[in-house]
């Protein structure tokens, strides 16, 4: 490499992509995943749950609002956050395991980057046709057809984009009034302006910038290589037995070194359809690579061809780095499961376990009826004309419960105090439906009494739920006047 | 992931330094367009928004924005949004207000922080009061502890220039020599005695008589005091200067005359309702 050469720039413009249609197992594999997770996608908010009167009926919603999140049967408070942490940790540590196991599989198939630039990908053939109508739609000069391939094109996108960024907003309100709203103009202009937004970024993610997000924008491929290592399935090419390449009719010698003599060639026939499906836009054949999602439609479309040269299948195949060591032996590779099976997918799945049934743990154990108890400390106690000594607590009981419920506050201690509630008469009061109540708490010692001369005294709240029974405590002090 | 070098041909850049050369992974171009677009859009912004400081002050931005002017509008959207509970609290009977309603809640809430602004600098921010200034926590009241006298003594106060503040004024018994030294000493003792503290006997017994004469058309035959005229009870165990001898010698000697203003001036109804709710929920409310 001489240095005298002028620079190359330091940017470079985009090489087009124009995948060719492929199929086989792998496809279907991903048609079927993708219409299962774009179902999900879209019609998830529409699911029906009834909650009784006071709550929605939506099945999956995020009530930003009233700062509710509903999940069938199951409703989250601001303050159980640690849900949505645990399902983030178990989200990361299902993607270390998977990615132990399968490298990228979760870039190949599931991710709603590679979802959606399939099916816009799709979109475009249906428009424009296959790869070499694409390829030759892009070179040729604009004229009518070009212009209205292109625009029928772009009207499908915003389609899509449309019903993505739509699709979305229903998760956060009523989604059949919202509905009725977005068509009248009656919506919320934040559900318009999400809307638009997502539309956008759902056309300029999936259909113009493509595998550009995964390649210089997505930081995932660059941190899930410390979780893959010589046991990990990743597609890969035998090159050992491909190579070399070459069309099987040109049987004429190589110029070179070895001229004169007979080439025995490889199964790969250099047909090129590995790279011509490559949503990625590289070839496989130079290895693994970080351009590679593992979509393995490479797959798919080698073996259509080593069916039709009457080659064994598999000459591009998820294989392990250990697999290449031992065929290139004269081995046997390892069968999939022991590659699936080993200490470090098993550790990754004890721990994504764990959080799991910790979770589900929590799910169940969590009380229905709760409260919390903040002790008026400005002042510290309150006497009173016959020389009582009063404490206020503030406690926050908690329903969750679909219908209002009669709480009854109480307190264990050792004899002479007294409980009180502000502006209510007796110890009960009625807490709104799924809400929490701020209420107002005295407790009197009476003069002279052993709690009324001491610093301070524990003691213990009751709240019981009148209608079930159900019963939470939490301990706290009384302060005195001491002598 | 290995790679594998012998089948890889990434261009490099030409740079050799010492046999090491430099791979060429170019940025995509519509990367340094983005950079572009970056730059583009922060100096219009600096044009638009208030941005770069001067000598008195920033550049204001064409687009004439204050974060001043966003609270602005803020406070006059919650005022807005207010203005029908506002007008309710104004003109509500307040005996009326039912607990834990929008209304009272409203005006709780509301009255709390017309409480910290306004009442905290003398009552406290717990309310819990100081030497000369009433514990509204409490259950003894000067005047009156119902939601109606509360609002009455707050929106007029207590001993000032308003026609309808509350008033009374106790006499300067030793100042202006209407006891002697010695009654005076004895109706303390007899105060102590009447409020359940130690007292010397040989003091108190006459100073029942002097109480009587001099005291009790104000402070009530059994010294329970006047909520009418705003004489404290002088048998329980709240003191607003303190009960003991000194203190209330020199109450006697001096009187006391606390004075409140009348907020009702100052405050809006609707605010004076608030706080009279909020202070009435306090515990002491009757």
């Amino acid at each position: 490499m001489s240095t005298s050469s002028p620079p190359p720039s330091l940017y470079a413009a985009r090489e087009p992509v124009f995948p060719r249609r492929v199929k086989g197992t792998f496809r279907n594999l991903k048609w079927l995943i993708m219409a299962v997770t774009l179902g999900i996608y879209y019609l998830a908010p529409w699911i029906r749950w009834d909650r009784g009167p006071n709550l929605p009926d939506q099945a999956i919603l995020v009530d930003l609002a009233s700062r509710r999140f509903f999940f069938f049967w199951i409703e989250i408070w601001p303050y159980e956050f640690y849900f949505v942490a645990g399902l983030l940790i178990m989200a990361g540590l299902g993607l270390f395991l998977f990615t132990s196991a399968l490298g990228r599989v979760w870039c190949g198939y599931t991710c709603p980057q590679t979802v959606w630039t399939d099916l816009f990908v799709l979109v475009e053939r249906w428009i424009e046709g296959d790869r070499n109508a694409r390829v030759r739609l892009w070179k040729q000069k604009w004229n009518a057809r070009k212009v209205r391939l292109r625009i029928v094109k772009y009207i499908a996108w915003v389609v899509i984009g449309m019903a993505t960024g739509g699709a979305w907003v229903f998760y956060f309100t009523d989604a059949p009034q919202l509905a009725v709203d977005l068509v009248t103009l009656n919506a919320h202009p934040v559900a318009y302006t999400t809307i638009a937004i997502l539309t956008g970024t759902t056309i300029l993610f999936g259909g113009i910038a493509r595998e550009q997000v995964c390649i210089y924008m997505c930081p995932w491929p660059r941190i899930q290589a410390a979780m893959m290592d010589e046991e990990t399935l990743t597609v890969a090419y035998r090159d050992w037995r491909g190579e070399p390449r070459g069309k099987p009719r040109k049987t004429a010698p190589h110029a070179g070194a070895d001229a004169g003599a007979e080439l025995i060639l490889g199964d790969c026939i250099d047909c090129m359809a590995c790279v011509n499906v490559c949503p990625m836009g590289i070839d496989i054949r130079e290895g693994q690579q970080m351009e590679c999602i593992t979509c393995a439609l490479c797959i798919d479309a080698c073996d259509d061809v080593m069916d039709r040269i009457g080659k064994p299948r598999g000459l591009i195949d998820y294989l392990a780095l250990t697999d290449e060591t031992a065929e290139r032996a004269g081995a046997v590779p390892k069968p999939v499961w022991q590659h699936v099976l080993r200490s470090r997918t098993m550790i990754y799945t004890a721990l994504w376990s764990a959080v799991g049934i910790g979770l589900v743990w929590a799910l169940f154990a969590r009380p229905q009826v709760d409260m919390t108890v903040a002790p008026v400390r400005n002042p510290t106690y309150v006497m009173l004309s016959d020389g009582a000594i009063r404490n206020t607590y503030e406690l926050r009981l908690r329903n969750k419960h679909g219908e209002p419920r009669p709480f009854q506050i109480s307190l264990t201690a050792a004899e002479g105090l007294q409980v009180g509630l502000e502006g209510v008469a007796g110890n009960t009061v009625m807490v709104p439906a799924d809400a929490v109540l701020q209420q107002r708490v005295y407790v009197v010692a009476p003069a002279r009494s052993a709690q009324a001369t001491t610093d301070s005294t524990g003691f213990r709240f009751w709240v019981e739920d009148a209608d079930s029974g159900h019963r939470a405590f939490k301990d706290t002090v009384f302060n005195g006047k001491g002598q | 992931m290995k790679k594998k070098p012998e089948k890889q041909e990434v261009k490099t850049t030409g740079h050799v330094w010492d046999g090491i050369e430099e791979y060429d992974n170019p940025m995509p171009r519509w990367w340094l367009y983005v950079l572009y677009a970056t730059i583009v859009w922060a100096v219009l912004y600096t044009i638009a928004y208030p941005a770069w400081p001067m000598l008195s002050r920033a550049t204001p931005g064409l687009l004439g924005y204050s974060t001043r002017g966003e609270v602005a509008a803020d406070i006059q959207t919650f005022a807005e949004a207010n203005a029908a509970i506002e007008a309710e609290l104004a003109a509500v009977d307040l005996t009326t207000v039912a607990p834990g309603g929008p209304l009272a809640d409203y005006a709780v809430n509301a009255g709390a922080s017309v409480f910290r602004n306004n009442c905290s600098q003398c009552h406290g921010s717990g309310a819990a009061g100081a030497k000369g200034y009433p514990n509204l926590l409490d259950n003894d009241w000067l005047w009156g502890g119902d939601i109606e006298n509360i609002a009455w003594t707050i929106n007029d106060g207590v001993r000032n220039e308003s026609d309808d503040a509350r008033y009374s004024e106790m006499p300067k018994f030793g100042v202006d020599e209407l006891l002697e030294k010695e009654e005076i000493d004895q109706v303390v003792q007899y105060v102590r005695q009447i409020s359940g503290q130690e007292f010397e006997a040989n003091l108190s017994e006459p100073g029942a008589l002097v109480f009587g004469d001099n005291c009790a058309a104000c402070h009530a035959d059994d010294g329970t005091g006047d909520r009418d005229q705003g004489a404290p009870d002088l048998t329980d165990a709240i003191w607003l200067y303190g009960g003991d001898t000194a203190t209330l010698t020199e109450t006697v000697e001096k009187a006391r005359f606390g004075v409140m203003p009348a907020w009702g001036q100052r405050l809006t109804r609707a605010e004076v309702n608030a706080v009279a709710l909020y202070v009435h929920g306090l515990g002491g409310g009757e």
